[in-house]
């Protein structure tokens, strides 16, 4: 006999089995990918945000537009690119810290620190739990033997240094040169080796001991005696993207004519709202997405980082690297998702196409001259020239 | 020399105004703002926004900068420090409070604003190159603003009902209190001057240096240094400890270039030996 009750208990049956129908339906769809979680350890906050901020932004984008293409197949499996990040606040003991809870939650594959001692700091933590990490530090000691499971993420100040000044020597006329750096272990060890690769050129170094607070607001006390020795080129060395604006114009207004140039990667509009058109003619060093050389699947990535976050950031050019190298070597190699010994083997052998780049470019792993190993992403050393708020490339180089 | 004195006179018209706003709320409450260069970070983006984004005339970027920050100031002090200062008389409690909230404005402004440097375009155009001295006019604009803002502020301070009331009770709390006058309204109101100095000079300050995220805590210890300097909540301390900050800063980077980066080290440790020597700083009181 159908009575009400009965049919109310019959209709909450249905909706029960309906929504846990419904539940299985989704928890099935959810675990067809499996997850793979690359972590990042750097510095997202403070004056060096934006180094870390660009590395973590460029990461996420990438992510999430292969998990909305369906993710990424390595081996049999296709997984779910997770990000997981740490704000390491350029302090060593933070960027211990981070890498410990990389270690605990099971992660191989680590992005960062980006800065020399962060780095530095944390390679006993990662050869111990068996983590590759891609700093963007350049101290030789952690690619060298027997330093094995860390990977520059870009190009170091040594070796495009002297790429530019014999460009701008041979180039630009440039005979005298001066250098200026933060008081910091990064800039202090770029300018080291800029004024070395300097004397090898045989350029006249006229300043060399002169350097700034990190934080300095108005650069003009600290510019006034190098502009009155009248370099024809004024090195910032492994200057921050914030502090590369305040330079350009304080020398600019203090009457210096000469060339200014960087090793770091910088933004084109922090330069243009910093500096104007005092910043016409700087030189630094970029990735990819200049229009000459940057691919259409780059493009997309830019404007999908410009829909992700609002604007997009030219340090990224650069940083767009790191969490493809590592996708495209475990997919060239499955047993690497759990045994960095894998990735280490396939490291020397490795090679894919570069999506970013025009043409046939490959990504691969260099730094055999410069380490005795392979151990550097081959990023092209794209040295840009700043005009009216936009980088043209002005040469691009390699490293092997 | 005389770029070299130019330099230390414009770095200290601008360091004594970011300093006044910082003593004059020690002066009033008794408590150390960590939260001041913030404050001047948030003026900053203020002006950002208004003046570099929305294109509005940089006066009214200014105001909008000065009177947010005055608002700020104003709630902080009537829903945080007063509740805390009546609460509790333990003096870090209120210093807790202060770093607290630097804290927090460094997050929010680094969530609103990103983490990027950002820069305004130039007030006034052009370099004057005389006499031996190059200075872009805009720092000559900003430099004599500064002397007006501060001539102003000291003004107000000395002739207004306001000024005069704020003055009795950094002088003596309990008896402006038996006085008459209302502590706990002259507290919010020079609170939130103190703000909108901050406000104002990280406002006027964004189209020479910029402005970005990070820089509210060097700010804060910068102005901290110059009211050790000139004594704690004396204004004209301020504004001494500002020049000679300046002036310090200006030559040391001339003349000892060449030893690497010692100016801030010996302007440290000049600062450790006058100290020991003068603990409340060229014009502070022992009594406070």
């Amino acid at each position: 006999m159908i009575n009400r009750r009965s049919t109310l208990k019959s209709m909450a049956l249905g909706a029960v089995s309906t929504l846990a129908i419904a539940a299985v339906g989704i928890s099935y769809a959810q675990a067809e990918n499996k997850e793979l979680k690359i972590g990042f350890v750097g510095v997202t906050s403070g004056p060096a945000a934006a180094w870390g901020t660009s590395n973590v932004r460029s990461m996420q984008t990438r992510a999430a537009w292969l998990n909305e293409k369906g993710g990424v197949k390595i081996g049999n499996d296709t997984y779910n690119i997770n990000i997981v990040t740490f704000d390491d606040q350029k302090d060593p003991k933070r960027a211990i810290a981070g890498m410990e809870k990389m270690a605990q939650e099971g992660i191989h594959y680590v992005v960062g620190p980006n800065v020399d001692d962060g780095a530095a700091a944390v390679r006993p933590v990662a050869e111990a739990n068996g983590i590759i990490y891609f700093p963007y530090a350049f101290p030789k000691a952690l690619y060298q033997k027997p330093a094995s499971n860390a990977v520059l993420g870009m190009i170091a100040n040594y070796q495009s240094g002297p790429a530019i000044y014999k460009y701008l020597k041979e180039n630009k006329g440039v005979k005298k040169i001066a250098f200026v750096a933060a008081n910091e272990s990064d800039p202090l060890s770029q300018r080291d080796s800029g004024v070395e690769a300097a004397k090898a050129l045989g350029l006249e170094i006229v300043a060399q001991n002169d350097t700034y607070q990190n934080d300095t607001r108005d650069f003009t006390p600290v510019l006034t005696p190098i502009v009155a020795l009248k370099p024809d080129l004024l090195v910032l060395s492994g200057v921050a993207p914030a502090n590369a604006p305040l330079l350009i114009r304080a020398a600019r207004e203090l009457g210096y004519e000469g060339l200014i140039s960087t090793e770091t990667a910088q933004d084109a509009k922090v330069l243009q709202e910093g500096a104007g058109e005092y910043a016409n003619g700087f030189i630094s060093v970029g990735g990819a997405s200049t229009p000459e050389i940057a691919s259409d699947e780059m493009k997309e990535f830019v404007t999908r980082y410009t829909k992700m976050f609002g604007e997009y950031n030219d340090e990224s050019n650069t940083k767009v690297y790191a969490l493809e190298y590592i996708l495209d070597t475990l997919k060239a190699n499955p047993a690497a998702l759990n045994d960095v010994a894998e990735f280490k083997k396939t490291i020397d052998t490795f090679s894919a196409p570069n999506p970013y780049l025009k043409g046939d470019a490959k990504l691969s792993y260099v730094g055999a001259t410069s380490f005795g190993q392979k151990r550097q992403l081959s990023v092209p050393m794209v040295v840009n020239e700043y005009k009216d708020g936009a980088f043209h490339t002005l040469f691009v180089g390699s490293v092997d | 020399m005389e770029q070299v004195i130019a330099n230390g006179l414009y770095l200290g018209a601008q360091y004594a105004l970011i300093a006044l706003g910082l003593t004059l709320i020690f002066a009033l409450m008794n408590v150390l703002n960590f939260a001041h260069g913030q404050m001047y970070v948030l003026g900053g983006f203020i002006t950002y926004t208004v003046y570099g984004q929305l294109g509005l005339p940089f006066v009214v970027a200014l105001l909008a900068s000065g009177v947010t920050l005055a608002v700020i100031g104003a709630l902080m002090e009537k829903f945080l420090f007063r509740t805390v200062i009546r609460r509790s008389h333990r003096e870090e409690s209120t210093m807790l409070l202060a770093a607290a909230t630097a804290f927090f404005f460094d997050a929010v402004i680094l969530l609103l604003f990103g983490e990027k440097q950002r820069g305004v375009p130039k007030i006034v155009k052009g370099v004057f190159n005389d006499v031996g001295i190059i200075m872009p006019y805009d720092r000559i604009v900003v430099g004599a603003l500064a002397i007006v803002f501060i001539a102003a502020f000291v003004l107000y301070m000395q002739y207004s009902r306001v000024g005069r009331a704020m003055r009795a009770l950094a002088q003596d709390r309990v008896a402006a209190q038996l006085m008459g006058v209302r502590v706990d309204r002259y507290s919010m109101i020079g609170f939130a001057m103190g703000a909108m100095l901050a406000g104002v000079v990280g406002g006027l300050l964004v189209t020479i240096t910029g402005v970005n995220s990070g820089i509210g805590g060097p700010i804060s210890i910068k102005a901290f240094l110059m009211v050790m300097i000139g004594g704690a909540g004396v204004v004209g301390g301020a504004i001494a400890g500002g020049f000679i900050l300046g002036m310090m800063e200006s030559v040391g980077l001339t003349v000892l270039r060449e030893y690497g980066d010692v100016t801030y080290l010996v302007i440290f440790a000049a600062l450790m030996v006058f100290l020991s020597v003068r603990p409340n700083g060229l014009m502070g009181k022992p009594w406070g």
